[in-house]
C-alpha cells in the first residue's frame, strides 16, 4: 500500500513538472494554433540562467532566500525576452505561410538555442546548489520532500492564475477573441501582434519557473535537458486537449501517473514479460487510445470553445 | 528563376566544400604524422567526447615535445579531431573522412555503437584503430586485424563488479537498473551473470533511459523488493540524480555503478548523497602508476577542469600507437600494425598488451568508493 | 534540363563518383551515398506529407523496419535466437529481402494508418511520433525473453549487398576499371533513387495522386466527390512506408551494422525538414531538400575551421557548436525567405497565393 501511495506521489510530482511546461505549449497553441517546438529549449535556458545567477549570487555571500527570488526574476526576464524574440523572428513572418513552415523554423530555433547554450555554459552538467534541506514529509509511509511539495502547489497556483487571467481580464478576453478569429478580433480593435507577443512572454516566463523547479528538484541543469522534457510536455498537452489550460494540467498529471504506475506495475500486469523499459510504450498507447476515441484530447480543444 | 536559384545554391555548396579541402594541406619539412580522433563533441555526451579529445591532444603534444624520430626524420604529430555525434551513420562518414585525411591511426570512437560500424572502414583501409572506451564485446568479435581497445570490455568489468558485490560486500539480494544503451545494458547483463554465479539473487531488474532525470518510479519498485545492493548500468549524468533520489526515498541499499559513474561529475551531481557509493574503473589507480599523478595534475592545469573519465585511456592509446611506430621505425599503418599487435608497454592506466582479438590482456579492474567527497581506491582485481 | 541529351546526362552521372573522389576525396562519395538514402526517405515521406497532407513524425520507423528486416535475415544473428532452426543464421540474398522488407514496412504503414484516420494535423503528428518511438523501444528491448533484435547492442556483421555474385563491399573491376565499394553503392542507390523518383512521378500524375491532393486540400469535399478517403489515406501510408523500408534495407547492407540509436525521433524530424524545406509535394524540390540537408552539416564540418582561420587567424568559437548553430540558422533563414520551400511546385504555389487570406 505504501509503495502504491509512493508511486502516486512520484507520478504527481513528475506530472506537475510536465503540466507546468505543457501550459506554455497550450497557451501558444490555443491562440495561434501553432506548436512552439522550441518551448522545451526555453525551459532549458530558464534553468541555465537561473542556475548561473544563483551560483554567482551565493558566491558573493548573498543569503539563498534573497538569491532565489532574484535569480528567478532574472531568468523570467531573460526568457521573456527570448520568447518575444523567437516569436518576432521565427513565427510572426510566417503567420500566413503554409502550416508546416513555422514547424521547421521552430526546429531551427531549438537547434540554435541548444548550441548557443553549449557555447555559453559548456558541455558539462551543472549541479544545482542544495538550498532546500533534505527534510521530507511522511504520508502513510510514503515520502515527499519540500521541493516536491512546492512543485505540485506551484503548478496548481500557476494554472489557477492563468485561468483568472484568461477569463477575468481584458487581456484574457483579447486572447480568447484572437483564438476565436484573428481577423475579427483585429476589426474589433484588438492589437493582435501585441497580444500574441504578450502570450509568448507569459509562456516563456512560465518556462523559466519550470526550468528552475526542474533543476532544483533533480539537482542538475544541462544544455540538452529541454528536448525530452519538451516532448513529454507536448504529449501531455495533446493528451488533455491542446489549447486547453485545464487539459494541459490534467494531461500532465495523467501522463506523470501513467509513467510512474506503468514503470511500477507493468511487470506485474504482463506477468514479467514486459518491464519498465516499456513505460513509454505504455504511455503512448494510452495516448493513442484516448485520441482514437476522443480525437481532440480529453477535454477538447482551444481556449475559446469553452468560453 | 528557381533554376537559377538552385544553380547558385549548388555553386555555393561546391565552393564551401572546395574551401575546406584546400585548407587542410600544409607544407612542412618535417615528417607529419596525422592521428585521427573521433568522439561525440555535440549532443548529450559532448562532455565525455571533449574529455577524450583533450586526452588525445595532450599525448600528441607531449610526443611532439619529446622530438621523436622515425625513419631518420623528426616527426611532427598532428591531431585530426572529428565529431561523430554518437551516431553510427555519422561515425562511418567521419571514419571515411579520417581515412581520406591520411591519418596513420585513429583513437576512437567513444561509444560502442559508433566504434563497431566505423571499425569496418578502418579495417578496409588498413588503418589501426584503438578505442579508449568502447566496451561492447562485439567490437573485437568482428575479426578485424586493425581493431584494438585499451579498456576492459563489458565481460571483464561486469565480472569484477559482480564478484565484488557478492564476495566482498556480502550482498545476497541484488536489484539492477540499466539505461537501455549498449553500454548500460551490456554491463548490467554481465554483472547479473557474475552475481548470480557467485550465489546472489537478482530480486528486481528495472529500466530507465539515458535521457531521464526522474527515477523515483523505478526506485520505488526496487524499494518494494528490499534489496541489499542496487547496481546501475549507466552514466554519471543519470547516476548522480539517482543517488539523490535513493536517499530521498529512504531506500536502504548499497549503490554501485561501473566506470560510467566513477567521475568527479557524479560526485558533483549527487552532492551529499554520493557518500559511500561504489564504482569501478578498468586499470590500476592513476596515483599508483608511473606518471599517473603527474598526468592528472597537468591535465587540470592545461584544460582547467578535472579529468572526466576516459582521457587517461586516450593518452595511453596514443602513446601505445606512437611506441609501435617507433618500434617499426615507420608511421606506415601496414608496417607498424604488427608491432602494435605485439606491444607491451606501461601506460598510465595499466600495462598494455593485446590478445589475439585486440582486447586488453589481463584487464585489471579497480573498485572505488566515495569517501568525504573523493573517489578512494578500495582494491584492484585482475579478472583472470 | 530536359533539353540535354539523355546520354550526356547518363555519362555525367556515371562519372560523378569519380569526379567527387578526385576533387573532394572518397569521404564525399560516402556522404553522397547517404544523401541518396535520405532522398529516397524524403520522397517516401513526400507521398504521405506532400501529396496526402498527413503529417507524419514517426516516419523513420519504417526505415528501421526495413533495416532490421535485412539485419535479421542477412546476418549470423538469428543463430543466437533460434540455434536449432538456423545454426548459422539465415543468410538470405538482398534481392529476396528487399520485396519482403517493402511489404512488411507497407503493412506497418497500414497498421499505423488505421487508428489515425480520424485524426487531423497536430494530433496525427503526435500519434505518429508515438508510433515511431514504440517501434524504436521495441527494437531496443526485444533481446529478452527471446533475443530477436539484440537490444541496444545492435546487430553487426550484416552481409554486404551481393548482386549477381558480386559483393559490393570490395573493390570490383569492371571493364578493367577499378570500382571501389562506395562507388558501387553509389550506382546501386542511384538506381533505386531513380526508381523511386519514377514511381513518385507516375503516382503524382495518376488518379491516385490527384485523389491524394484532393484529400490534402479538402477532405470533406474530396469525399463528397466520391473519393474513398479511408482507402486512399491507407494507401498513402503504405506506399510511403514501403519506400522507407526499401531504403532501410539498403542502409543495413551498406552500413553492415544497425542499432536502435540510428532511428531516433531526430531522424524523423530531419526527413520531415527535407520535405518541407525543399518544397512539399514537388519531387525535384524534395530531392533538393534531401541533398541539401544531408550535405550541409558535412560541408560545414569541412569549412568551419578554415573559415574561422581565414577570418580571424585562429579558432575563436568551438567549431562543433558553431556548425550546428549555422545549420539551425540556415533552417530558419530558408523558411523565412521561402516559406513554401526552396523549390515549390508551380501548382502548389498558385494555390498558396489564394490560401493566404483564409
Amino acid at each position: 500500500m505504501e509503495i502504491f501511495l509512493q508511486q502516486i506521489i512520484n507520478g504527481l510530482v513528475q506530472g506537475s513538472v510536465y503540466a507546468l511546461v505543457a501550459l506554455g505549449y497550450t497557451m501558444v497553441y490555443g491562440i495561434l494554433g501553432l506548436i512552439n517546438f522550441a518551448h522545451g529549449e526555453v525551459v532549458m535556458m530558464g534553468a541555465m540562467i537561473s542556475l548561473s545567477v544563483l551560483t554567482a549570487l551565493i558566491g558573493i555571500g548573498l543569503s539563498p532566500f534573497l538569491a532565489l527570488p532574484l535569480s528567478l526574476t532574472l531568468a523570467m526576464a531573460g526568457c521573456m525576452a527570448l520568447g518575444y524574440g523567437i516569436e518576432r523572428i521565427a513565427y510572426r513572418p510566417l503567420r500566413h505561410a503554409p502550416r508546416l513552415a513555422p514547424l521547421i523554423t521552430a526546429i531551427g530555433v531549438s537547434i540554435v538555442l541548444q548550441n548557443l547554450a553549449m557555447m555559453i555554459w559548456g558541455r558539462d552538467y551543472h549541479s544545482f546548489p542544495q538550498l532546500f534541506s533534505n527534510h521530507t514529509h511522511q504520508i502513510f509511509g510514503a515520502i515527499i520532500s519540500d521541493i516536491q511539495l512546492i512543485i505540485v502547489i506551484a503548478a496548481l497556483c500557476i494554472m489557477a492564475g492563468l485561468m483568472l487571467l484568461i477569463h477575468r481580464t481584458r487581456l484574457g478576453r483579447a486572447m480568447r477573441a484572437i483564438a476565436e478569429n484573428q481577423h475579427a478580433a483585429q476589426l474589433m480593435g484588438v492589437d493582435v501582434n501585441r497580444v500574441i507577443s504578450i502570450t509568448f512572454m507569459i509562456g516563456s516566463a512560465l518556462a523559466a519557473v519550470a526550468g528552475l523547479m526542474v533543476s532544483a528538484n533533480y539537482g542538475l541543469a544541462h544544455y540538452y535537458m529541454g528536448f525530452l522534457l519538451g516532448l513529454k510536455a507536448f504529449t501531455a498537452a495533446v493528451l488533455g486537449g491542446i489549447g486547453n489550460l485545464r487539459g494541459a494540467m490534467l494531461g500532465g498529471l495523467l501522463l506523470g501517473l501513467i509513467e510512474s504506475l506503468g514503470a511500477g506495475y507493468i511487470g506485474d500486469i504482463t506477468g514479467g514479460f514486459m518491464g519498465s523499459q516499456y513505460q513509454d510504450v505504455f504511455a503512448f498507447l494510452v495516448l493513442i487510445a484516448v485520441l482514437v476515441f476522443r480525437p481532440s484530447g480529453l477535454l477538447g480543444e482551444r481556449l475559446a470553445e469553452r468560453a | 528563376m528557381s533554376l537559377r536559384f538552385v544553380g547558385s545554391l549548388l555553386f555555393a555548396t561546391l565552393l564551401l566544400a572546395a574551401c575546406g579541402k584546400s585548407a587542410t594541406d600544409q607544407p612542412s619539412d618535417l615528417l607529419t604524422v596525422r592521428i585521427g580522433a573521433a568522439a561525440p563533441l555535440t549532443g548529450p555526451q559532448a562532455h565525455l567526447g571533449k574529455d577524450n579529445e583533450n586526452g588525445t591532444r595532450m599525448a600528441i603534444e607531449d610526443a611532439n615535445a619529446k622530438g621523436i624520430v622515425i625513419g631518420g626524420r623528426k616527426v611532427h604529430f598532428e591531431l585530426v579531431s572529428e565529431d561523430d555525434q554518437a551516431d553510427p551513420k555519422t561515425a562511418t562518414i567521419v571514419a571515411q573522412k579520417l581515412v581520406d585525411d591520411n591519418v596513420s591511426g585513429v583513437i576512437g570512437h567513444l561509444n560502442s555503437g559508433t566504434t563497431i560500424p566505423a571499425a569496418k572502414i578502418y579495417s578496409d583501409n588498413g588503418i589501426p584503430q584503438i578505442s579508449p572506451s568502447a566496451t561492447a564485446v562485439a567490437y573485437t568479435l568482428q575479426g578485424f586485424k586493425t581493431a584494438f581497445r585499451v579498456m576492459a570490455n563489458d565481460a571483464q568489468q561486469g565480472r569484477a563488479l559482480g564478484m565484488y558485490a557478492v564476495k566482498s560486500l556480502g550482498a545476497k539480494k541484488i536489484a539492477v537498473i540499466d539505461d537501455r544503451t549498449a553500454y548500460g545494458q551490456g554491463l548490467a547483463d554481465e554483472f547479473i551473470k557474475a552475481a548470480t554465479a557467485a550465489g546472489a539473487q537478482i530480486v528486481e531488474h528495472e529500466y530507465t533511459s539515458d535521457k531521464s532525470v526522474d527515477f523515483t518510479a523505478v526506485l520505488t519498485a526496487v524499494k518494494a523488493k528490499q534489496p541489499e545492493l542496487l547496481f546501475y548500468g549507466g552514466m554519471d549524468a543519470q547516476g548522480g540524480p539517482m543517488a539523490r533520489q535513493i536517499k530521498a526515498l529512504a531506500l536502504n541499499a548499497k549503490f554501485m555503478m561501473g566506470d560510467g559513474g566513477r567521475t568527479p561529475e557524479f560526485i558533483k551531481l549527487a552532492g551529499s548523497s554520493a557518500q559511500g557509493v561504489y564504482a569501478s574503473l578498468p586499470g590500476v589507480p592513476l596515483e599508483k602508476m608511473l606518471g599517473g599523478k603527474d598526468f592528472s595534475r597537468r591535465y587540470e592545469a592545461k584544460f582547467n577542469q578535472p579529468i572526466q573519465l576516459y582521457a587517461p585511456y586516450c593518452y595511453d592509446a596514443v602513446n601505445v600507437m606512437i611506441t609501435a611506430m617507433q618500434k617499426a621505425d615507420s608511421a606506415d599503418p601496414a608496417k607498424y600494425l604488427p608491432a602494435l599487435a605485439n606491444i607491451s608497454d606501461d601506460g598510465i592506466t595499466a600495462k598494455i598488451q593485446f590478445d589475439g582479438k585486440g582486447d586488453l590482456k589481463g584487464g585489471a579492474v579497480t573498485l572505488y568508493q566515495v569517501q568525504q567527497g573523493q573517489w578512494q581506491a578500495l582494491e584492484t582485481v585482475g579478472a583472470q | 534540363m530536359a533539353k540535354l541529351p539523355k546520354y550526356i546526362l547518363l555519362l555525367v552521372v556515371v562519372l560523378l563518383p569519380f569526379a567527387i573522389d578526385a576533387l573532394l576525396g572518397r569521404g564525399w562519395v560516402r556522404i553522397v551515398d547517404f544523401a541518396m538514402l535520405y532522398i529516397m526517405l524524403a520522397l517516401g515521406l513526400n507521398i504521405v506529407v506532400g501529396y496526402a497532407g498527413l503529417l507524419d513524425l514517426g516516419y523513420i520507423a519504417f526505415f528501421a523496419v526495413g533495416a532490421y528486416c535485412y539485419a535479421l535475415t542477412g546476418s549470423p544473428h538469428l543463430a543466437l535466437a533460434f540455434p536449432q532452426l538456423f545454426p548459422d543464421g539465415l543468410h538470405l540474398s538482398f534481392l529476396v529481402v528487399l520485396p519482403m522488407a517493402a511489404l512488411l514496412a507497407g503493412g506497418m504503414g497500414v497498421i499505423l494508418g488505421a487508428p489515425t484516420l480520424r485524426l487531423r494535423g497536430d494530433y496525427l503528428a503526435i500519434v505518429t511520433l508515438g508510433f515511431g518511438e514504440i517501434i524504436r523501444i521495441f527494437m531496443n528491448n526485444l533481446n529478452a525473453p527471446v533475443n530477436l533484435t539484440n537490444g541496444p547492442q545492435g546487430i553487426s556483421r550484416i552481409d554486404p549487398i551481393n548482386i549477381a555474385g558480386m559483393s559490393l563491399n570490395a573493390t570490383q573491376k569492371i571493364f578493367g576499371i577499378a570500382l571501389p565499394s562506395v562507388h558501387l553503392y553509389f550506382y546501386l542507390f542511384l538506381t533505386f533513387a531513380a526508381l523511386v523518383v519514377f514511381v513518385s512521378h507516375r503516382l503524382e500524375r495518376s488518379r491516385i495522386g490527384r485523389a491524394w491532393m484532393a484529400i490534402r486540400e479538402d477532405e470533406v469535399a474530396a469525399s463528397a466527390m466520391g473519393i474513398n478517403t479511408r482507402n486512399l489515406k491507407l494507401l498513402a501510408f503504405a506506399m510511403g512506408a514501403a519506400f522507407g523500408g526499401v531504403s532501410g534495407t539498403l542502409f543495413a547492407g551498406f552500413q553492415g551494422f544497425v542499432s536502435p540509436e540510428s532511428f531516433s525521433l531526430m531522424e524523423s524530424i530531419m526527413v520531415l525538414c527535407m520535405v518541407v524545406l525543399g518544397g512539399m509535394g514537388h519531387i525535384y524540390g524534395v530531392i533538393l531538400g534531401g541533398l541539401l540537408l544531408a550535405l550541409m552539416p558535412e560541408m560545414l564540418r569541412h569549412s568551419v575551421v578554415p573559415m574561422q582561420q581565414a577570418l580571424f587567424g585562429r579558432i575563436i568559437i568551438d567549431p562543433e557548436s558553431l556548425r550546428m548553430l549555422l545549420f539551425g540558422t540556415a533552417l530558419i533563414a530558408v523558411m523565412l525567405y521561402r516559406p513554401a520551400g526552396l523549390w515549390p511546385s508551380p501548382v502548389r504555389r498558385r494555390e498558396l497565393l489564394t490560401d493566404e487570406m483564409e
